[in-house]
């Protein structure tokens, strides 16, 4: 780790959905404090939390963000023009949403993005700075896909994003709940590892990682 | 399930929605089909219409295999022929006799429930009484801009189509309104059906919504199957049930539904099926925005369940462990999933009823002389 970096500890999730109770379960197993919100009153998300990922607490959204070191969006994309940004305000903030027409449908502003989705999902909340990952991967092979470190068959995570302390918090994180994680330094190369991406949905090695967005990083800059 | 009702008829008040077929316990195997257009022996595509005429040739031999039902999915997209799921089920009645009728899925959204109503009655009324479906949201999205409906509105739609259509079975006469189609006043529809008696499941991804959805309407849980281990659905088992209780509803059985390819051996079926559904989720790849599908995928969706291809007796562990885990009671079977031989596919529906199904019901439910004899 590089210093001055205080270790996540909390982990709040807005979105208590397939993708955000898969993340709930997974950051709960490696130790973390987990809360999860749902779109409005907790006591929905409670029953959810209690069966699909035990250990989590469920909160309101203003609650659940309020104390925690990191927050993971893992809400539908359509629904993000009704999340109060002011609650994301100094917090790292993780992006693992995709923008997926052939099964959400179209929306223009995302249609559009020539630098990734997680640039526009940045601007529309207006957050200085965002991180991307967790999203290349299936919801249902993030938890069996999990492998200790220095295992053989250890699968690579993507983790791209403008801020390196950020991006370092985050990198921590997913090493530890069980991939080698690949820092991308730049949220714009999020493109690379969003749908269409070369490594989304490929199960990839870190080294195929670094092999095969190499050449892409260096074109771009 | 017969589609007699001793309490009365469709006109009756709203009662508590039945146990579906099969109950809590009882066991319950089908085969699922998507109606793939195939290339011949020369390369050359069978034409639709042989496609179909296929399919009933598939359900019979599902029949004479000694399983349950027989589901047909619903898409609209080139190469696929299974867009009018109830002509095809009413062509399989005629030439069967205790095969249930069903659908995997029906995309309810983009239908109109009254329509779904008058197809699924009639069904129900010439095949007497062997009328099921699978309602749900599938996995394909050409029929919303197709029917002139927003994607945007997936939840509303779903929630006022079931809605509604539960009415219609449960509850004639109905007196409606709702935002997608003109309100219904004291509305009784033909062919009566008795209350309940059309068993309706609700096919779940692994959304906790879409399982506290169908715990709400009473109706039983079916797993579409389309990747990870079937652990995962270990917990949403559980949450529909709490679910279920808490809505004051009766228990209803819990189902999966997962492709996969059976030969004599592991090492044949892996070998002979790789180039089927590598080819076929290749074909859907660039569309869906996929890195390509590669051998280590398929070898780790083999290796947790989600894939289920083997010899009969690794197939039938692998399906036995996984029913008894996520507490599932009904499991149907995509033998005929992807874009197999009409040969290739009745090969797999006879194999899957006469060789895999006995073995998974004596593992599940064994006799007295069964369990003394393990």
């Amino acid at each position: 780790m590089t210093g001055g970096i205080d270790p996540i500890r909390r982990v709040s999730i807005l979105g208590a959905g397939r993708v955000g109770t898969a993340l709930a379960r997974t950051l709960v197993d490696a130790g973390y404090q987990v809360t999860l919100a749902g779109s409005g009153d907790p006591e929905a998300v409670e029953m959810i939390a209690a069966f699909t990922a035990p250990g989590a607490r469920a909160r309101w959204a203003r609650d659940a963000t309020s104390d925690a070191d990191l927050v993971v969006l893992a809400l539908p994309l359509h629904r993000l023009p009704s999340l109060d940004p002011t609650i994301l305000a100094d917090r790292v903030v993780v992006d693992a949403m995709n923008y997926w027409p052939p099964v959400d449908g179209i929306i223009a502003r995302f249609e559009g993005a020539r630098h990734g989705t997680s640039i526009e999902v940045r601007d529309v909340l207006g957050l200085d700075r965002l991180v991307k990952t967790f999203n290349h991967t299936g919801y249902h092979d993030l938890e069996p896909d999990r492998r200790e470190r220095g295992h053989p068959d250890r699968l690579g995570m993507a983790v791209a994003g403008d801020d390196a302390d950020d991006v370092a918090a985050v990198v921590e994180v997913v090493e530890r709940i069980g991939y080698d994680a690949v820092a991308l330094q730049r949220l714009e190369f999020g493109r690379l590892i969003q749908p269409g991406g070369a490594i989304f949905g490929a199960r990839p090695t870190a080294d195929d990682i670094r092999r095969t967005l190499r050449p892409l990083i260096q074109r771009a800059a | 399930m017969s589609n007699f009702d001793p309490e009365g008829t469709a006109a009756a008040h709203r009662r508590e929605p039945r146990v579906s077929d099969p109950r809590p316990g009882a066991l319950h195997f089908g085969i699922g089909t998507f109606a793939f257009q195939y290339d011949d022996a020369h390369g050359d595509p069978v034409p639709g219409s042989q496609v179909l005429r296929d399919v009933v040739e598939e359900a019979v031999a599902a029949e004479q295999a000694g399983l349950d039902s027989f589901g047909i999915a619903e898409h609209y997209r080139r190469g696929m022929m299974d867009s009018a799921a109830p002509v095809v089920l009413a062509a399989i009645a005629s030439r069967t006799q205790t095969l249930r009728l069903g659908t995997a899925v029906t995309v309810l959204s983009t239908q109109d429930p009254v329509r779904v109503y008058n197809e699924f009655a009639t069904l129900d009324a010439v095949s007497a009484g062997r009328a099921q479906m699978i309602v749900g949201r599938g996995s394909a999205i050409e029929s919303f801009p197709l029917f002139g409906f927003d994607l945007a509105d997936y939840e509303a739609l779903f929630d006022e189509k079931l809605d509604l259509l539960m009415r219609l079975l449960r509850d004639q006469p109905v007196t409606w309104a709702g935002r997608f189609r003109p309100p219904l006043t004291d509305q009784v529809l033909e062919p009566p059906v008795a209350a309940g008696a059309i068993p309706v499941w609700a096919g779940v991804g692994g959304s906790p919504q879409s399982v506290i959805r169908a715990a709400r309407f009473g109706l039983p849980l079916m797993f579409g199957v389309i990747g990870g281990p079937l652990s995962r659905f270990v917990g949403l088992s559980r949450l529909f049930r709490q679910a279920a209780a808490e809505f004051g509803q009766v228990e209803q059985p819990v189902g999966i539904h997962a492709h996969g390819y059976l030969a004599d051996t592991d090492e044949e079926a892996i070998e002979a099926f790789w180039p089927v559904w590598s080819g076929m989720m290749n074909a859907e790849a660039p569309k869906r925005g996929w890195a390509p599908y590669r051998r280590d995928r398929f070898d780790a969706d083999i290796a947790a369940g989600s894939l289920l291809v083997g010899s009969a007796e690794t197939v039938a562990h692998r399906l036995a462990t996984g029913m008894q885990l996520v507490g599932a009671t009904r499991f149907d079977f995509v033998a005929a999933g992807s874009r197999m031989a009409h040969a290739d596919k009745l090969d797999s529906i006879r194999r899957f009823g006469t060789e895999v199904v006995p073995r998974v019901r004596a593992l599940l439910d064994p006799s007295p002389t069964e369990r003394a004899a393990r």
